[in-house]
Parts: C-alpha cells; sequence; structure tokens
C-alpha cells in the first residue's frame, strides 16, 4: 500500500511540476503554455472541426494571433478608405435617379442601346463581361449620353490592359465638336513655334538639314471613314468618361507595325520602333479604328447603300450605308454561314485612310510650278489604292497565316428555334457578331491585338544612309604603290632632274662664255 | 473552378469577355456530378475552355488524394460526353512543341505532320522524316504546359501534410485586401523548381508546410501577370499574359479562389515585344 501510495504521490508531484512549468510565463509572448492550450481546446470544442488533428498547427497559430490582438487592442486603425470603396462610392452615383424629369424620360426616344438585351443574346453565345457588369455599363452608357448630350451612342466593347481595361463607347459625331479640336492643334501648333523661335535666338544658327520628310498623308474629316464615329473610353462603370482623339493615317499606319499591350493609362508613352506619334489615347483610338473596319459586321440586307447624286463620274466608291427599313430576318440557319454576312465599315487602305489621296499629285504641281525647264520624269502616277468595297460579303475575307478570318457557330445545338448564329473572328480575337431574328450586334472584347500568327517579327531599321555618292573620283580606292615602285619613281624623278641640272650648267656656261 | 462554386464563379472571370452560356452550364452541373462519381474524383473542375477553328473544347480536371500529382483531364464538346486525355509524357511534349503549332482546328483525330528533309551528310537525300501528332495529344500537353506554367493558387490555399500529400486547407479564410495586392502571395501549382533560393531571414517567415511552392514573382519576364481589381473592385483578377486567356480570381477574405483558362491554347510568344 505504501508503495502504490509513494508511487502515486510521487506521479502527482510529477503532474504538478509539470503544470507549473506549463504555467511559467514565456519571458517573450507574456503567455504560457497551459493557457495557450486550454484556449486551443476551447477552440475546438466550440468549432467542432472534423479533421482538428491534421490542422492543429494552423489553429494554434490562430488562437496565437488572437490574444495577442486581444491584448493590443488599446489603440485603433485609422480607417483608411480602400480602393473598393471609392469605387461604390461612384458607382452610387449611377443608381440614382432624376426625380423630375421621369416622365419626360419616357418619352423620349431611347437614345442609348438596350445593354441588358444585348448582354442576353451575348451570354448565349458564350460571350460577355458578367451579368453584373453589363448592367453598370448600361447605367455608365446612360450617364455618358445625358452628360455629353449625343445623338446616340453604342457599346463597342472593352479593351484589356496590363493594370486596368477600357470600356469603350461609340457614338455619333456632332458638327461643333470639330471646332474644338482644330482649336487644340491650332495651340499646339503655335507652342511649338515660339520655342522654336527661342532656340534660335539663343545659339549661333546652326546648319539646316535639307532632308524634308515625305508629305504626310492627311487626316480624314471627321465623320467621315476612320472618324466616322467618336469613340469615349472609361475604366470603369461610374468613372467619367474621356473623348478619344480623331485618328491620323500616320498613327494607323505605325498601329498596323507595332504590337504593344495597353497600360490603362491614357497619357502612357508608347516605345516602340518605328515610333508611334502620340500615346496610348492615340494608340487605342487607332486600333479601334482598324478592329471596327475589319470586324464590324451586319447581316446582309440590314444595310444598304445610300444612293447620293453623283459627284464626280470617276469616283464609284460607296461610303455611307443606312438602315434598311424592310430587312427582315434571316433564319438562324443561313445566318451561321458566310455569305450572308456583310461589313459595313469601310475598309482601311493601305494609306491609312478609307478614301484614297493622290499625294503625288501636290508635288507634281509645284515642280512644274518652279521650275518647268527642268522636265524631270516623274516616277508612274501611283495607282489609286482599292479595298474590298463596302457590304462585301465575308466570304470574300482572306485568310491570315492559313487559318480562316472567321468562325461560325450556333450557340444552342439542342434548340435550334430558339438558337443565336454567332461569327467569332480569327484575326482579331476578341471580336464577336451575333444575330437572332432581326436583331444583331457587334462587340469586341480582347487585347486589342491583332493575330500575329506564329511569331511577330518586329520591322527592321532602315540600312544607313551612304555619306558619299559612290561614283566620286576623291573617294574612289586604289592601292598604294609598292615600294620598289616608288623606288623605280624616286630613280625616275632623279634622272631627270639631274639631266635638268646638266642642261641649266650648259647654258649657264654658256651665258658666262 | 471547382464544380460547387461554378454558378457564382464564371460571372466573376468574364471580364475576359468568355463565360459559359446558360445551356453549356447547365449540362456542365449534371454531367460534372456524374463524372465524380465514375471516376471516383475527390473534387472535379471546370478547367477551362479551348477555342478551335471549328469547334471549342471544354476541359474538366480531376483531382485525386494528391492535388499536385493526381490529376486527369478530360474534354468534351458539348458539356455532356466527356472523354479522357492521355497524360502528357515528355516525349509527346517534345513532338508536340515541333510540330504544332496554329490553332486548335476542333476536331481530335485531326493529325498535324512535319515534314523534315533529312539531307543525308553524304550527299544521299534520306527520305524525308514525318512528325505526326493528334490533335488530341496536343490537347493534353497544352493543358499540361498551362498547368506547369500558368496556375495560380492564393498563399495558404493548399497544405503540404508529412507525409509529403498536398490537400486543400480547410482552414484558409483568404487573403486580406492587403495580401491580395502583393503578387508574392501567390503560387505557381506545380512541382516547385525554386528558381530564386531565398535568404535566411525570408525562410524564417514562412511555413514548410504552405510555402511549398514557386510564387508568381519569380516569373520571368517581370510584368507577365497583370493584377487588378474588378467587379466593383471586390475581386482580385489576376491575368497571365504568357498564356492569353488565363483568368485566376479570388475574392479576399474569403476562402474562394479558382483559375479558368479560355483561350485558343497557344502560347504568347511575342510577350518580350508588347510589354
Amino acid at each position: 500500500m505504501d508503495a502504490k501510495q509513494d508511487e502515486s504521490a510521487a506521479k502527482l508531484q510529477s503532474v504538478r511540476s509539470l503544470k507549473a512549468l506549463m504555467m511559467t510565463n514565456s519571458p517573450q509572448s507574456n503567455t504560457n503554455l497551459y493557457d495557450h492550450l486550454t484556449l486551443l481546446l476551447m477552440k475546438v470544442m466550440d468549432e467542432h472541426p472534423h479533421d482538428a488533428v491534421d490542422v492543429i498547427e494552423d489553429i494554434s497559430q490562430d488562437v496565437k494571433l488572437t490574444f495577442s490582438e486581444e491584448k493590443q487592442n488599446f489603440l485603433r486603425d485609422f480607417p483608411s478608405t480602400t480602393a473598393a470603396e471609392l469605387l461604390a462610392e461612384k458607382q452610387r452615383l449611377l443608381f440614382s435617379r432624376p426625380e423630375e424629369d421621369e416622365q419626360e424620360e419616357q418619352l423620349m426616344e431611347t437614345l442609348y442601346p438596350n445593354v441588358r438585351e444585348v448582354g442576353f443574346y451575348l451570354e448565349q453565345a458564350g460571350v460577355g463581361l458578367g451579368r453584373e457588369e453589363m448592367q453598370r455599363i448600361f447605367l455608365a452608357l446612360k450617364q455618358l449620353v445625358e452628360s455629353q448630350a449625343l445623338l446616340g451612342c453604342r457599346l463597342w466593347g472593352k479593351i484589356l490592359g496590363t493594370e486596368s481595361s477600357y470600356i469603350v463607347a461609340e457614338a455619333q459625331y456632332i458638327e461643333g465638336e470639330e471646332e474644338e479640336e482644330k482649336n487644340a492643334e491650332e495651340v499646339a501648333e503655335k507652342e511649338e513655334e515660339r520655342e522654336a523661335q527661342a532656340k534660335e535666338n539663343e545659339m549661333y544658327p546652326l546648319p539646316q538639314s535639307t532632308y524634308k520628310p515625305p508629305p504626310a498623308v492627311p487626316k480624314e474629316a471627321l465623320g467621315t471613314g476612320a472618324n466616322k464615329f467618336v469613340y469615349y473610353v472609361c475604366k470603369e462603370p461610374g468613372h467619367s468618361w474621356v473623348k478619344l482623339p480623331s485618328v491620323s493615317p500616320a498613327q494607323i499606319t505605325v498601329a498596323r507595325l507595332i504590337y504593344k499591350f495597353f497600360t490603362g493609362r491614357l497619357d502612357h508613352q508608347i516605345v516602340s520602333y518605328p515610333p508611334f506619334p502620340g500615346n496610348e489615347a492615340n494608340y487605342l483610338r487607332a486600333q479601334i479604328a482598324r478592329i471596327s473596319a475589319g470586324t464590324q459586321v451586319s447581316p446582309k440586307g440590314f444595310f444598304r447603300i445610300r444612293e447620293e447624286e453623283g459627284d464626280e463620274e470617276d469616283e464609284v466608291v460607296q461610303d455611307s450605308s443606312e438602315v434598311n427599313p424592310d430587312f427582315e430576318g434571316i433564319p438562324v440557319f443561313e445566318m451561321a454561314s458566310l455569305s450572308t454576312w456583310v461589313h459595313h465599315i469601310q475598309y482601311i487602305l493601305q494609306q491609312g485612310r478609307c478614301t484614297w489621296v493622290n499625294l503625288a499629285g501636290k508635288t507634281g504641281e509645284d515642280s512644274n510650278e518652279e521650275g518647268e525647264a527642268e522636265e524631270k520624269e516623274e516616277p508612274d502616277e501611283p495607282e489609286p489604292e482599292v479595298g474590298p468595297r463596302l457590304l462585301d460579303p465575308l466570304s470574300k475575307d482572306s485568310e491570315m497565316f492559313n487559318v480562316p478570318s472567321w468562325s461560325s457557330m450556333v450557340s444552342s445545338t439542342l434548340t435550334f428555334q430558339h438558337a443565336v448564329a454567332v461569327q467569332r473572328s480569327n484575326r482579331w480575337p476578341g471580336a464577336y457578331a451575333y444575330a437572332c431574328g432581326k436583331k444583331f450586334e457587334n462587340i469586341y472584347v480582347g487585347w486589342g491585338l491583332k493575330y500575329a500568327g506564329e511569331g511577330y517579327s518586329p520591322p527592321v531599321p532602315p540600312l544607313p544612309q551612304k555619306e558619299y555618292a559612290s561614283d566620286r573620283k576623291e573617294i574612289a580606292e586604289a592601292l598604294d604603290p609598292s615600294l620598289e615602285e616608288e623606288q623605280e619613281l624616286k630613280e625616275a624623278l632623279d634622272e631627270q632632274r639631274a639631266v635638268q641640272e646638266e642642261m641649266e650648267d650648259i647654258d649657264d656656261e654658256d651665258d658666262e662664255d | 473552378m471547382d464544380s460547387r462554386w461554378l454558378l457564382c464563379s464564371l460571372d466573376l472571370v468574364a471580364g475576359n469577355g468568355c463565360t459559359v452560356s446558360l445551356e453549356h452550364r447547365a449540362a456542365l452541373q449534371t454531367s460534372m456530378v456524374l463524372l465524380k462519381k465514375n471516376y471516383k474524383f475527390h473534387r472535379v473542375l471546370l478547367w477551362g475552355k479551348v477555342l478551335g477553328l471549328n469547334k471549342d473544347y471544354f476541359i474538366a480536371q480531376g483531382r485525386g488524394d494528391d492535388e499536385l500529382v493526381d490529376k486527369k483531364n478530360l474534354y468534351s464538346f458539348d458539356c455532356v460526353d466527356w472523354f479522357l486525355l492521355p497524360s502528357a509524357t515528355e516525349s509527346m511534349i517534345q513532338e508536340v512543341s515541333v510540330v504544332a503549332k496554329r490553332r486548335f482546328v476542333g476536331d481530335p483525330s485531326y493529325v498535324y505532320e512535319h515534314v523534315e528533309m533529312s539531307g543525308g551528310q553524304d550527299g544521299a537525300v534520306d527520305s524525308p522524316v514525318v512528325a505526326k501528332v493528334s490533335e488530341e495529344s496536343r490537347l493534353a500537353v497544352t493543358v499540361h504546359q498551362i498547368d506547369e506554367e500558368a496556375s495560380v493558387v492564393p498563399r495558404g490555399a493548399f497544405v503540404k501534410s508529412p507525409r509529403g500529400l498536398v490537400h486543400v486547407n480547410r482552414s484558409f479564410a483568404g487573403l486580406s485586401d492587403s495580401q491580395a495586392k502583393k503578387l508574392d502571395n501567390f503560387f505557381h501549382f506545380r512541382k516547385a523548381k525554386n528558381p530564386n533560393k531565398k535568404s535566411v531571414l525570408e525562410i524564417g517567415d514562412l511555413s514548410p508546410a504552405i510555402d511549398f511552392l514557386d510564387t508568381l514573382s519569380d516569373d520571368v519576364p517581370k510584368g507577365s501577370w497583370s493584377h487588378q481589381c474588378e467587379c466593383a473592385g471586390n475581386v482580385c483578377v489576376l491575368r497571365s499574359l504568357l498564356w492569353l486567356g488565363l483568368t485566376f480570381y479570388h475574392l479576399p477574405m474569403t476562402p474562394q479562389h479558382g483559375y479558368i483558362y479560355m483561350g485558343d491554347g497557344t502560347r504568347n510568344l511575342n510577350l518580350p515585344f508588347m510589354l
């Protein structure tokens, strides 16, 4: 009995000492193991995790964190506004309704499209931005129309960027906007002139270069060609819409050669070769123009050529179209093939414009005026560039890199009668067009880049110019004379001199005599 | 993207422009449950969609005991009938990278051919070596490559048990807002290659059960991930610029995360020009 009592007393003693050990506060964290295990087991009892033994380390860490947080709870964190809160404030405004004009709004024509309906059909096709996001974009478009007093607008699509994305809206061009742009350009030009003058006055006049760059292709007038529509972008629905500047042919030509992601900041400088004339806003506008020209399609018959009274007999170009009131929908089966779709935006020519401009004609006139005596042979007049005509069917779109330009599909294989026909562009990945009955729509959601095949090869810089024309004698290369030749020449010259001196001596002697 | 969260999370990744139509969504809900039962997977994920010229492939992935190793991929055209893809071996990867360069066609039996004229050194022209690869194996290799190079999971979502098995961390409560802004807190879900050996100081902060994968910030080139907050700023979205179409989403402070690939299945080799 005694032995057993001693044993149990010893055990009790060791238990007590272990407990005392466990209750000693750790000098660093001022907690002890005993309390920690108590809290841990209480947490397990409260939460009942079914695999507690596997995640016991995590639970232990959580307990430690909460315990230390509670101790330090005297100071509260300054509540900083997160980006989500700022955005929510802005988007709250989208949902506000003006109280006065309710009845008037219902009577007005719908200037903005029914984006909900568009979103519904696009979802059938497997394209879209999510329902709530489409709803927010819808409200943002309404805000755009009201704030800018536009005649009509359309959701063009979304261009993704590395830091943020752009939501793009297309609007009809209004007459008065041209003056604003011209003023902005004139101001910029005046500033440049002032800077140039200031530099000249400061320094000695530097030699001027005789290089004359080729004449710039003129921009198309607003409302025609590549500048037919005006585009507004915003980063998120709720942010203010920014108007993009109109596009110039030089920008389109360079945009065709470079391959760059968008960053999401409109004032970002594009560093590329060939150097892009403009910042990201111009690049964005140029890509939008190219994508529109390449992928905006409609069912055949929806648009028809507007018949204008003939301006000149030479111009066969038809560059305007209008909605055909007699259009009746085409059944879905036929819409799934390429021949029932047509382009309704003009193609952008090699020059960078939709209508061709003869640049050589201008220079030809100048040289004729200045010097009629010099009749240089003028180079052959450049042939007018011709592209696919307006309302050409998609079946004429050529293949790129052995890949057909369009893939067509029907949204539903199980319920044919109510399906939507979809065309997906392979040239510009991200461009979609759907048609269902009388309704159709185009949208672009993508990175804003063309399909580059296996690899993009950047344009090579031009060869360096020659400093001198090669057929001038002063820099013609020749071999230096070798040593023997030089010595022979020297001996010959010495002989000649010796002979001459003899002759002179003889003459002198004769004279003396 | 886990099949249980399919309904609510497809809207979150839709910023890319690609969603799944309603008919396919309904079909997926049914067929994924059946897949899980038939193949005895622990979890079934909708891996994504590979767009072909004629038809699109839907890819699903089933995970077994060890999430990192037990993966099986299946493909389907209509989200109802699924076919098993072969697992990608080294030789398959080699062949595919030589032969298949263009877009996917949409027909699994399509054969890509690559003719190499192997001129003999003696001057005798040997018979041309024709390498053939079927689109099915190309698809398997592409899915494997995308998983290797562009899969993303947040830090803490997966735990490595002492026996070496990787499984889902049940007590993962999500990254906080500030943590979700740093690319360090996102890992590639593949066998760790450890490109940058970390200093002892940094290793002290890490826990071996959680930090056994490579972080995204070690990816070359820098800037090959686009990090944004979408859906009214609530969702943290990562998009890969190397494989255009891969989107990863995570709702901070919740355990919801996932990635999905919706694209044409080609690596973006022009990335250095584009940044």
